[in-house]
């Protein structure tokens, strides 16, 4: 984990709630998609932990829904503001165990590190398949980045106003792959974990306090002892979970 | 030069800034951005006879200029804290540390004393009568003179290492529970605890925090616990480590003026890693600016 102060290079929203922001700044400790980073936003006392969706050497995006008072002020932040920014959150995906054919289920706002880990697992030289859920065809974003990457994607929607009508699932069921990965609610884990026949990893959310292991205020339970869901985490892999 | 040094119960700080138990874990997260061999002390993670798991999340609330926390007393139990955690602290902590004990009944607070007792690296104890997240023990303790000494007066008879009893604010007189503490025999006292307190979500209509109520600490309480420690000064003669919402060099400062010692950093550490750090290269800097060349010379002069 580093501090460090980045500054805002581009921010607009995606959706009518989901906003990207592109930030310039020190990325070195990020080493894993699936990692996070904790801002500090002016007159909110505690940090905004938010997944990191994409990074390269000095250039970070990240990719928020609007769900509170913090991520209000987020979006009203326009290009050359600064942020306070803890950078290398969490243990992120691993990619190891992915198998030639790795399964990626991003779920409404579960989709931006999605992308991070979609592009690594490319460059590792797998054939990644996307499934991307959103509630209606207006919350529907990157769908085409996912494209660019060279993944192979599917978009569903709940109410079928886009793409496949139905849930993440209902498209995974008729899949077939080597290892799944997924962020996203918990009642998507849960179907998702009801139709998996694969191994995988689970990216969890949880109310943290410092997001760097201190606090203990985000722990869990799994079969192998307590974890912290922003150090030990926010990834857990299948078999660990207690559900 | 200025003098940042102080004595509390008898043992040296080259600085009065001790992060607060719950804040810091067992050091080693700190660890690894600076070298936590330039603070004071630290108190580590309130350790039970026990290990205990705590309560359910979500455990952290936010509120204006503070934040809320139902943790409830998460440790591995004292036998896993002496064999796994006092190892990986003292790789890289090599100063006297606090620790901090807490309890659901005076027979738990002293098993875990005599257990940590043998242990070189503690300096004090700090023993924990004022957590709010628990039920059926914690606070139970701080909330009337009789039970505190109670406490105070079992775990004095097992240690010979200074004795800090830790307060809490949610009380109608703080000051006769200090006085009991003092009298008996505790060398120190350590306050204050988080404010019992809670956050209600419009969007669900339900407590924001699992367990409901919480601690609620941060620069928002830092008024009430200098209050606290200013009454408390004026009527014990122990020392006093005063916390709650310390966040700056100058809040250090403050406390000490009120009357404290040594002063304890809770919230910030969690907002900011680099708080105590921070704070304690201010230090110097900020006595200069108010012409205080011996920080131990102005504690409690407010008074």
């Amino acid at each position: 984990m580093t501090q460090g102060l980045f500054t805002i290079l581009d921010n607009k929203p995606l959706t009518a709630t989901v906003y990207r922001m592109v930030l310039v700044g020190d990325t070195e400790a990020i080493t894993r998609p699936g990692q996070f980073v904790n801002i500090k936003i002016e007159g909110q006392y505690l940090r905004r932990p938010i997944s990191v969706c994409d990074w390269e050497a000095g250039v970070l995006t990240l990719i928020y829904k609007v769900v509170g008072q913090g991520t209000e002020k987020m979006a009203a932040m326009t290009a050359g503001q600064q942020l306070d920014l803890l950078v290398g959150l969490g243990n992120g995906y691993d990619t190891s165990k992915s198998g030639d054919k790795p399964l990626l289920l991003g779920g409404g706002v579960g989709v931006p590190p999605m992308y991070g880990l979609c592009k690594r697992l490319l460059d590792e030289g797998k054939k990644v398949t996307v499934v991307l859920g959103f509630n209606t065809r207006d919350e529907v974003f990157y769908e085409n980045h996912f494209r660019r990457l060279g993944a192979e994607v599917i978009v569903a929607t709940a109410d079928g106003s886009y793409g496949e009508k139905g849930f993440v699932t209902d498209v995974m069921k008729h899949l077939t792959y080597s290892y799944f990965y997924t962020c996203g609610p918990m009642p998507m884990f849960r179907a998702i974990e009801a139709t998996a026949v694969t191994s995988g990893q689970y990216s969890f959310e949880e109310r943290m306090g410092c997001g760097f292991g201190a606090c203990m205020g985000c722990s869990c339970k799994t079969k192998y002892g307590n974890k912290r869901i922003c150090r030990d985490g926010p990834v857990l892999e299948r078999e660990e979970i207690v559900w | 030069m200025v003098k940042t040094n102080v004595t509390l119960c008898g043992v040296a700080l080259d600085n009065p800034v001790i992060p607060a138990s719950g804040t810091f874990g067992f050091g080693y997260e700190y660890a690894e951005l600076y070298d936590i061999n330039m603070l004071g002390s630290f108190s580590f993670k309130g350790t039970t006879r026990d290990p205990r798991f705590g309560n359910p999340t979500p455990r952290i609330a936010e509120c204006d200029s503070g934040m809320i926390n139902a943790v409830g007393l998460q440790n591995p139990g004292v036998e896993k804290v002496l064999s796994e955690e006092l190892p990986k602290m003292k790789a890289v902590f090599h100063k006297p540390v606090m620790a901090n004990v807490s309890g659901f009944s005076v027979e738990d607070y002293v098993y875990t004393v005599e257990k940590l007792e043998a242990e070189p690296q503690i300096g004090w104890f700090e023993v924990n009568i004022s957590c709010p997240n628990v039920h059926g023990g914690g606070m139970a303790f701080g909330t009337s003179p009789e039970a505190a000494a109670a406490v105070t007066a079992a775990v004095r008879r097992v240690t010979k290492k200074p004795l800090l009893i830790k307060l809490s604010p949610n009380v109608t007189d703080i000051v006769s529970i200090a006085k009991a503490c003092e009298a008996a025999g505790a060398d120190g006292i350590s306050m204050i605890n988080t404010l019992l307190g809670m956050r209600i979500d419009l969007k669900t209509k339900r407590p924001v925090i699992a367990n409901k109520m919480g601690g609620f600490s941060g620069s928002a309480i830092k008024p009430v616990a200098l209050r606290m420690v200013y009454q408390v000064y004026e009527a014990v003669k122990i020392p006093i480590v005063g916390m709650g919402g310390i966040t700056t060099a100058e809040d250090v400062i403050e406390m000490m003026l009120a009357g404290a010692t040594a002063v304890e950093v809770g919230a910030a550490n969690l907002v900011e890693p680099f708080a105590c750090k921070t704070m304690i290269e201010n230090l110097p800097v900020v006595m200069e600016k108010y012409g205080i060349a011996d920080l131990s010379s102005i504690v409690g002069a407010a008074h």
